[in-house]
């Protein structure tokens, strides 16, 4: 089973390279964009059939090592 | 004294630390490697900077499942001393040992530079030779300096005096201009609950020798070995 995962800041922590893209893309010319965060993007296999076991793994694997809770929120999506 | 100084893959002040406890201070020191799972028969463990493991992931996020790692711990839990500087200070952050946690410097530069720190609290095994309120001048070289802990946290940081240092100005005033990386309350350290463990931003080590135009930093070290020769026997090689 395939895991899909994405990793961030969490909200109303300060994200210094989101607000330098922002910046960057105001000098672009797009005055639209807001609120840029940067995350990290991880895909890994499990070998596991069953999804709910697959699940479980893949949550431990997030709060034990590919994000850190206090500053990072994640989520993930199985295939 | 016996000092014990940590080495994983990519640490790289572990000499510099090496240099002051051995060839300035002339004490005992033996290199750690990662791999090894004990630390026993040290006074103190010195967890030292660098980029351990490439900052993959984040800084200090894998080095702290290093073997090695559980057995500071456990040195830790016995009230060994052990202090941890820059990526050692972020590997103590991610194996639990000091609450909070790092992110990117405010400015997103690597920041290598002198900088100040009031003493905040001089009571520690760490800065027993300091006087409260002193300012040390030390170096940081970080991208990821910037402390952050929710407020829950930080308040109980600043009740029970486990703010250890915080930027100022060379005068000694804590100022956000005088903050080189956006630190939340401008804290450049902290110590541990019981206060035998403390993580610092700043090195020490790379101000510790008057032939380097500046020995500041060799009060940590100084203040570290005074107060492991005043402690009771049984405390020695704890762990």
């Amino acid at each position: 089973m395939k895991a899909k995962i994405h990793v961030t800041l969490k909200q109303g922590i300060l994200d210094p390279q989101g607000k330098a893209i922002e910046h960057a893309l105001d000098s672009l010319g797009f005055k639209n964009a807001a609120n840029v965060r940067v995350g990290k993007y991880m895909e890994l296999e499990v070998n596991e059939a069953d999804k709910a076991k697959a699940e479980a793994q893949v949550k431990s694997m997030c709060e034990k090592l590919l994000a850190n809770t206090i500053i990072e929120e994640y989520r993930y999506e199985l295939q | 004294m016996k000092i014990g100084v940590l080495v994983f893959p990519g640490s790289n002040c572990d000499h510099d630390c090496q240099h002051v406890f051995a060839d300035i201070l002339g004490q005992q020191v033996d290199m750690i490697w990662h791999k090894q799972t004990s630390v026993s028969g040290h006074d103190a463990i010195i967890v030292p900077g660098g980029f351990s493991y490439g900052d993959y992931l984040r800084t200090g996020a894998i080095a702290r499942f290093s073997p090695v790692m559980n057995a500071v711990k456990e040195f830790a839990q016995n009230g060994g001393l052990v202090m941890g500087i820059c990526n050692g200070f972020q590997i103590l952050l991610e194996a639990g040992l000091l609450p909070g946690a790092m992110l990117r410097n405010r400015s997103l530069h690597f920041v290598c530079k002198d900088v100040h720190v009031r003493v905040e609290n001089a009571a520690t095994p760490f800065t027993g030779g300091c006087s409260p309120g002193q300012v040390l001048k030390i170096p940081i070289a970080h991208a990821e300096g910037n402390y952050y802990t929710d407020p829950v946290t930080l308040a109980a940081l600043q009740a029970n005096a486990q703010v250890v240092f915080r930027y100022c100005t060379p005068e000694g005033k804590v100022t956000a201009e005088a903050n080189p990386n956006g630190s939340l309350d401008n804290i450049a350290g902290i110590r541990n609950a019981e206060g035998n463990v403390v993580g610092m931003m700043p090195h020490p080590e790379r101000s510790a020798e008057e032939l380097l135009g500046n020995a500041d930093g060799r009060l940590i070290f100084t203040s570290m070995l005074e107060s492991l020769k005043k402690r009771p026997l049984s405390m020695v090689g704890a762990g």
